[in-house]
């Protein structure tokens, strides 16, 4: 019994499944019920799996690790998948799609995102990657009523089952190549093994498929329209959550190849990616007009810091992400919160104009949101600026100190954006109205995020030292 | 108590202040006024305790206290005082309860705003001065900048928008260019020392050991960052902007501190972690210092704005004191750190001064006054008084920082040319030359402008503002060796660090 201790927080997200279809079929007040006993199982897990932090296991014929880094990553999708929900509460009856489905897909797509971060195996990866991505493209296209999220779904389909289209070849080749999905063995002949052409073609396949879900460029174009055409609370949860278990996946492959002391040979694939990601994202960011798209081009961005510290291949780099990717979450979900409690019914409120005087009039939201930006900007003592800080310490380790001078600039640059909107809030005079629906829970869940966002900010240590005993 | 938590305890009460703040309903103005105000008067009774238990005997930094932050980087809050921080811990603490009080009549929206962005930006300040390690620095040295930001873009006039985004750009380039460059130098510690260290005092003996090549970039990446903080020629296009659009109380804390902040990097970290590189670049930064003098006054002459004339006298004050800070001796360093301070009174009660009669007028062009000396003789003496020392009439406390930098630039040794001082002295001139030309056309003559025939003159509350800033301009100016004195140990320290390694070439 004791050995199937760790499992518990898959077993509560499958039984919760099950039981939530059940509930869905059977009870007449189901929305309710289902939204709150998703926000029970999520935290149940979520602080199941930081308590067992400490306890690393493998399961089923070392096909999968519970523990370590992995609780991590259960961590952030659990939690962010209940602010998420909290959110929603709100949220779907303004946007039109408050229907029990919606927390029912949200939980396959955690239960996927957690096999994912927990692999020891390419097939886990690709069997989470799947069950992660098929809930995605139905829920970004769940209001069936609504053109644009149709178009997202459509679009998002489309090139997700491309992307993986590259991730089973890639592993078919590096099949071929070692006999094996095993990742253990795969880092343990990598020395070996990097002298393979099929062997480093397939890797690089299974880079490739995964650019995609990390939205970094070239590989982003699905990433500006699926967060427009989606509900917001929706794309909140692809760019955090998403993003998070996308990485997880590369970092459960790569990270194990880089702690066996094998050379990173493919920093020069990682770190164009990188620099290609943040220039692009920061510089098309600042001609949005739509605080959703700027957002999603500001995802592309981060895509590109978090892809530094797999460039640089050293545990610092590894750990970094880890850090990132949390303190990234929590940012991102309080500005996508505070954007879904503006956004008004039928996809209105979204411009940048719609925020301006809104410190006037909704000072606390207003508050949040600016904290956020800073964050994502990188301005300390926010917990965004700690993690850009550990991943330019593992590049410059690494010595690719070039690649954290673009990475310095291209946050300069970011910085225009993310402040043009305080200019708004803050500096602009004129007032225009819109109608307000007030969001309790909405405001509860951008509340916690901030929190998170300012507490990580001034006690990194801890998140650092949690991380990075696993790691060495 | 002990003055080491005292350190702290400045550190973070006007941040404390500023979140109980948030706790008073917005209506009640007066209370929140006299909260801030109340906050400010107790860190500067507490600064000038620790004044008075500061050892001015020793060059060492004192009152050190030190808790690990982020064990796992070995980051800790690592703070403590030496001379130089000292003075500027005072100025600080005693420029900002003026300021706060100075704003009371111009400041009538959102008093509770700007009362909460004023007190964290005390905080963000004193934290830049009393860090000892350079990721603590780094935190305040940007902390800084978002309290800064919403008083220049909330409060601000016309084109504040484009002044603070400019402002805040400017910062952050140059700051983050210095982060990369500090995440190097902690890595390059960890060749030596066994662990990553962004502790001042390890990195002091670290620092000058980088090899030559690479010293001068980091000496670069340090020294932009502070360049455009001072800010040195031709980085200073964010500081007119600045100035004008801010509100009076911004203006004077930005000139008064916040430009020190720039000057004060470069003595803490460039030249003792850096010497070799200081050495080698001096004569650049010192050449562009001297453009900045002559630059900044030129351009304050054709100026037809008051607040704009006196934001380009700053460019050219602080080219003075970046001089002093690359001719590198005693005098001149003592020169640089005094001029700082006096910087901070003069143009600060320039900046009280014009938005004193701009709060009356609603006007800083200088051809709609004319004739003020008989409708506001106090205010006209009082103009009178700053001006002058802003020009370094013997006496006053300018002259006294301005005679010790063209003293030791001329006698040094890194610059080993006379030509330097030269051009720093004419700068002098053309000071005197645009402020009593200025003052001219606003004070004498006759009385052109009818709006100005029924102005107020300074009441008592502006009168307590500028007095005791008038106070320490002749303190500092008859007898300076009170300031001098807690320096100078400081200051010999420095050099004696840079002259220790200036032979010591690694290639």
């Amino acid at each position: 019994m004791n050995e199937f201790f760790n499992l518990i927080p898959f077993i509560i997200i499958s039984v919760g499944i099950l039981l939530s279809i059940l509930i869905e079929m059977y009870s007449k007040n189901s929305k309710k019920i289902i939204a709150w006993f998703s926000i029970l199982i999520f935290l149940t897990a979520a602080f199941h799996s930081l308590y067992y932090v400490d306890k690393a296991q493998l399961y089923f014929n070392n096909m999968l690790q519970v523990g370590g880094n992995t609780n991590i990553f259960i961590f952030i999708f659990n939690f962010s998948a209940a602010l998420i929900v909290l959110m929603s509460i709100d949220y779907a009856e303004k946007y039109g799609n408050n229907i029990g489905e919606f927390y029912i897909i949200l939980q396959i797509s955690v239960l996927g995102m957690m096999l994912m971060a927990g692999a020891k195996d390419l097939f886990v990866i690709f069997l989470g990657l799947e069950i992660m991505s098929v809930s995605f493209y139905a829920l970004a296209g769940l209001n069936r009523n609504k053109l644009k999220a149709n178009e997202a779904a459509i679009k998002y389909f489309l090139l997700g089952a491309f992307a993986t289209g590259f991730i089973v070849y890639g592993i078919a080749l590096i099949f071929g190549s070692t006999n094996s999905t095993s990742i253990e063995h795969i880092a343990n002949n990598f020395s070996v093994l990097s002298h393979n052409f099929l062997f480093i073609a397939g890797i690089l396949l299974f880079l490739i498929g995964f650019s995609f879900k990390m939205a970094a460029f070239p590989f982003h174009m699905w990433v500006p329209d699926v967060y427009e055409g989606s509900s917001t609370t929706v794309a909140g949860f692809f760019s955090t959550a998403g993003k998070s278990a996308a990485f997880s996946a590369v970092i459960v492959t790569l990270g194990a190849v880089f702690m066996h002391g094998n050379i990173n040979v493919f920093e020069p694939y990682l770190s164009v990616l990188a620099v290609a990601s943040m220039l692009y994202g920061s510089i098309v960011a600042i001609a949005q007009n739509n605080i959703k798209r700027m957002l999603a081009y500001s995802s592309i961005a981060h895509a590109g810091y978090l892809l530094i510290g797999l460039a640089s291949g050293n545990y610092e780099g590894i750990a970094g992400i880890i850090f990132y990717l949390t303190a990234y979450t929590f940012m991102n979900l309080g500005a996508f919160g505070v954007v879904a409690l503006i956004e008004g019914k039928d996809e209105t409120n979204l411009t940048f104009d719609s925020y301006s005087g809104l410190a006037k009039r909704q000072p606390i939201l207003a508050a949040m949101l600016a904290i956020c930006m800073f964050s994502l900007a990188g301005i300390p003592p926010f917990a965004g600026f700690f993690g850009k800080y550990y991943i330019f310490i593992a590049a410059i380790k690494a010595d690719l100190t070039w690649l954290a001078i673009i990475g310095v600039l291209s946050s300069v640059i970011s910085v225009y954006f993310y402040l043009k909107v305080i200019v708004i809030m803050y500096f602009d005079e004129s007032e225009k109205e819109i109608t307000f629906v007030k969001g309790n829970y909405g405001l509860l869940s951008v509340v916690i995020s901030v929190l998170l966002v300012i507490l990580i900010g001034i006690m990194p240590g801890s998140l650092i030292d949690v991380i990075t005993s696993f790691l060495k | 108590m002990e003055s080491n938590t005292l350190l702290s305890i400045i550190l973070f009460l006007p941040i404390l202040g500023s979140v109980l703040l948030l706790f008073i309903n917005k209506k009640n103005e007066n209370l929140i006024r006299y909260f801030g105000l109340a906050i400010s008067v107790i860190v500067f009774i507490l600064s000038l305790i620790i004044y008075s238990n500061y050892n001015n005997n020793s060059g060492e930094f004192q009152f050190l206290f030190k808790v690990s932050w982020i064990s796992n980087l070995n980051i800790s809050f690592f703070i403590g005082i030496d001379g130089m921080s000292m003075l500027l811990i005072l100025l600080t603490a005693f420029i900002t309860p003026l300021t706060l009080i100075s704003s009371w009549s111009s400041i009538q929206k959102n008093v509770k705003e700007f009362t909460f962005f004023f007190l964290m930006l005390e905080t963000g300040i004193i934290g830049v001065f009393i860090s000892l390690d350079l990721f603590l620095f780094y935190i305040f040295w940007e902390l800084m900048l978002i309290p800064m930001y919403f008083i220049i873009g909330i409060w601000g006039g016309e084109r504040r928008i484009y002044a603070s985004v400019k402002f805040f750009i400017y910062t952050m380039v140059g700051g983050l260019l210095m982060l990369v460059a500090i995440i190097w130098l902690a890595i390059y510690a960890s060749d030596s020392l066994g662990y990553f260290s962004t502790n001042i005092i390890e990195l002091y003996k670290i620092g000058p050991t980088i090899p030559q090549s690479i010293q001068l970039y980091m000496f670069l990446a340090f020294a932009l960052s502070f360049a455009i903080k001072v800010p040195l020629f031709p980085l200073h296009t964010w500081l007119p902007d600045a100035h004008t659009e801010a509100p009076t109380a911004g203006s004077v804390i930005l000139a008064a501190v916040l430009l020190k902040m720039g000057t004060y990097g470069l003595i803490r970290f460039n030249l003792p972690l850096f010497p070799q590189a200081s050495i080698y670049f001096a004569p650049f930064i010192s050449v562009l210092a001297v453009i900045g003098i002559i630059y900044g006054a030129l351009v304050a002459m054709v100026q037809k704005d008051m607040k704009k004339l006196v934001a380009y006298s700053s460019v050219a004050h602080l080219g003075f004191v970046v001089l002093g800070i690359f001719a590198m001796n005693q005098e001149s360093l003592q020169g640089a750190i005094i001029q700082m301070v006096n910087h901070g009174l003069s143009t600060g009660a320039l900046f009280l001064l014009v938005g004193i009669i701009y709060e009356r007028t609603h006007t800083r062009e200088i051809s709609e006054y004319g004739g003020l000396a008989k409708v506001v003789p106090f205010y006209a003496f009082a103009l009178m008084f700053a001006s002058l020392s802003s020009i370094g009439l013997p006496g006053l406390n300018g002259f006294v920082g301005e005679f010790l930098i063209l003293l030791g630039s001329f006698q040094s040794s890194v610059l080993n040319s006379w030509v330097y001082t030269v051009f720093a002295a004419s700068g002098v001139i053309f000071a005197a030359i645009y402020l009593l030309w200025m003052y001219q056309r606003v004070v004498f003559g006759k009385v052109t402008n009818p709006k100005m025939e029924n102005l107020n003159d300074i009441n008592k509350r502006e009168m307590f503002v500028l007095l005791p800033v008038f106070i320490l301009i002749i303190w500092i100016g008859i007898y300076p060796s009170t300031f001098l004195k807690v320096s100078e140990k400081t200051t010999n320290k420095v050099i004696e660090q840079v002259f220790h390694y200036q032979n010591i070439t690694i290639k």
